[in-house]
């Protein structure tokens, strides 16, 4: 599309080639998961062909191999989101466990009755109830940034954030990207502002990891977490990122082994991040494979790919928002949003146009996008969402808007 | 895959389009509620007893053509019936969203259902009103969910 790399890009996803329900593929649910290029495909074949051992205790051959690629998996990590240490990169199972280890240990430890846990109201449930649970856990009280706009394209309302935001707030979590408006969150300004009143941040950043370039000290977060499986990494492999000053004062979520200095049958001494917080065997495999997803898309450059996502997003706006009885939720058509578009058709179900449009061999997901409060906010039980990557192209939002429309001519009768 | 046409067919889409008995019931004296947490889909159902047999029925809620139909198909079906003639009747509406097989003679209208058993993942869409409906008869308030019991 810009570069003329660009032109082999779907040639490196094998799954791209097939065809559904008799019509070539349109995968629109990146939002969801991405899909994976054959070289981290093959990192994970190299792995358990030549290396596969369990690291960190072994001193045979494989063992070192292993905890080598595992630990530089680590430090590619680190690089990946800039941050200033490999050891505040946590390998977790994805998002949702890095935010519940932060909600159950920095909650626990520094949650007291009167403090307020501050996030939007446009969190996905990971970024929600996990907080809920800290909260209540506490007598903390949980408070939510409004969102602006009758489709909620006005983002958060930074105005009521200066009121929000008192002494009490001792956390304040959000998203960088919202998974079901597109909304691109002004996230280093929300840091500022809390940091200000002395608020540790806490960022959702499944959305936005392998979109945009991604850079944790120019942020100046406190936490981030994200998934290896949105970024063209495997299932099961995620982040927490931790600022080291915070991660040392940080009891283990977890216990067992693979964590611990000194055992006695009565306590345990913990050893220091990362290893506190991966108790039992980790994931070396796909750790291994986000490194190489990683690598992959730095080799693209994530500035790229974001114009990418831009580009075919406009697209999208402009030609959904013409179709009789839509409604699109989120930042308006021109407006800036990531590479994602949320609607309603009057008179005809999400669930209902995700199965047309698999006739089609178009993949969408329809349904709350675990996001149960905006919508209801919204005035909405679902919507579809069609959500773009690297590899997505204009042909296939054509294809997209002639299923939609043929989708719309049917429920009309 | 198989024909969407199989899916919705006319009498679903009518009945999507143009719901029977919706909205809620002000002379109801049962009302259950039935939620598909997979899908956010739901559906209540208000029901008036008169004595042992079903006076009236209405529902409101959300959720996929085939959902919305099947509620209302169930309805116009259910009203007038005792609780064990309702039971027998989903009985046979389970038969035929899971297996396709039917006997005309007892589910008419509702013989338009039959597609639903090609496509697994909208039998729940197909049996959530049902659901709420069995509960409202038997005066259980606990929200019916299509996680709970069997579809």
């Amino acid at each position: 599309m810009m570069n003329p790399s660009w032109n082999n890009v779907r040639a490196d996803f094998p799954i791209l080639h097939q065809q559904v329900n008799g019509k070539p593929l349109v995968y629109l649910d990146n939002g969801a998961t991405s899909q994976k290029p054959r070289a981290v495909i093959d990192a994970l074949v190299r792995y358990y062909e030549r290396d596969n051992s369990n690291v960190h205790r072994g001193l045979h051959a494989l063992s070192m191999r292993a905890t080598d690629a595992y630990e530089g998996a680590r430090a590619r990590v680190a690089k990946f989101i800039n941050a200033t240490d490999p050891a505040e990169v946590i390998f977790t199972r994805g998002t949702t466990e890095g935010i519940n280890v932060v909600a159950r240990s920095w909650g626990h430890a520094h949650l007291k009755p009167g403090d307020v846990v501050l996030t939007t109201e446009f969190e996905h449930h990971s970024n929600l109830i996990p907080w809920q649970q800290a909260a209540r856990a506490a007598g903390a009280t949980l408070k939510f940034v409004p969102l602006l706009g009758v489709d909620g394209e006005g983002g958060p309302d930074l105005a009521a954030l200066d009121k929000l935001l008192t002494p009490q707030v001792k956390l304040f979590a959000f998203t960088h990207i919202s998974n079901t408006l597109g909304t691109i969150n002004p996230v280093a300004e929300l840091c500022r502002r809390a940091r200000a009143v002395g608020a540790v941040t806490v960022i959702d950043a499944a959305q936005s990891i392998g979109h945009v370039p991604l850079d944790v000290r120019a942020i100046g977060c406190d936490f981030l977490a994200f998934s290896g499986h949105k970024m063209c990494g495997p299932t099961g492999i995620g982040v927490l990122y931790g600022r080291r000053e915070l991660l040392e004062k940080l009891a283990p979520d977890e216990t067992g082994g693979g964590i611990v200095v000194s055992v006695t049958y009565e306590d345990a001494t913990w050893k220091p991040a990362p290893e506190r917080f991966e108790a039992g065997t980790p994931n070396v495999a796909d750790a291994i494979g986000l490194a190489a997803a990683c690598d992959y898309l730095d080799a693209l450059g994530r500035d790229q790919i974001a114009a990418h996502d831009a580009a075919l997003v406009q697209v999208a706006m402009k030609r959904l928002s013409v179709l009789p009885g839509i409604r699109i939720i989120g930042p308006r058509a021109g407006a800036e949003r990531s590479g994602l578009v949320s609607f309603a058709f009057e008179g005809v179900h999400a669930h209902d146009v995700v199965t047309f449009a698999d006739e089609d061999g178009i993949a969408l997901r329809g349904g709350h996008h675990c996001n149960q409060p905006l919508m209801r906010k919204l005035g909405l039980t679902s919507t579809t969402r069609a959500s773009f990557y690297l590899y997505n192209t204009e042909e296939e939002i054509d294809r997209l808007v002639k299923s939609l429309q043929r989708i719309q001519k049917f429920f009309a009768g | 895959m198989q024909d969407l046409t199989d899916l919705y067919q006319s009498v679903i889409l009518d009945h999507n389009r143009r719901p029977r008995n919706r909205g809620k019931l002000p002379t109801a004296n049962r009302v259950a509620h039935g939620e598909n947490p997979s899908c956010g889909d739901q559906c209540t159902v208000y029901l008036r007893l008169d004595g042992d047999r079903i006076g009236d029925i209405s529902f409101e809620g959300s959720g996929c053509a085939i959902s919305q139909a099947s509620a209302s198909l169930m309805t116009l079906n259910l009203k007038g019936k005792t609780a064990p003639e309702a039971k027998a009747i989903y009985d046979d509406v389970h038969k035929l969203v899971t297996t396709g097989q039917v006997d005309e003679g007892n589910l008419s209208d509702l013989a338009a259902l039959a597609g639903v058993h090609q496509f697994p993942a909208r039998i729940k869409c197909a049996t959530l009103g049902w659901h709420a409906a069995l509960n409202a008869l038997k005066g259980d308030d606990a929200t019916a969910t299509t996680e709970t019991h069997k579809d």
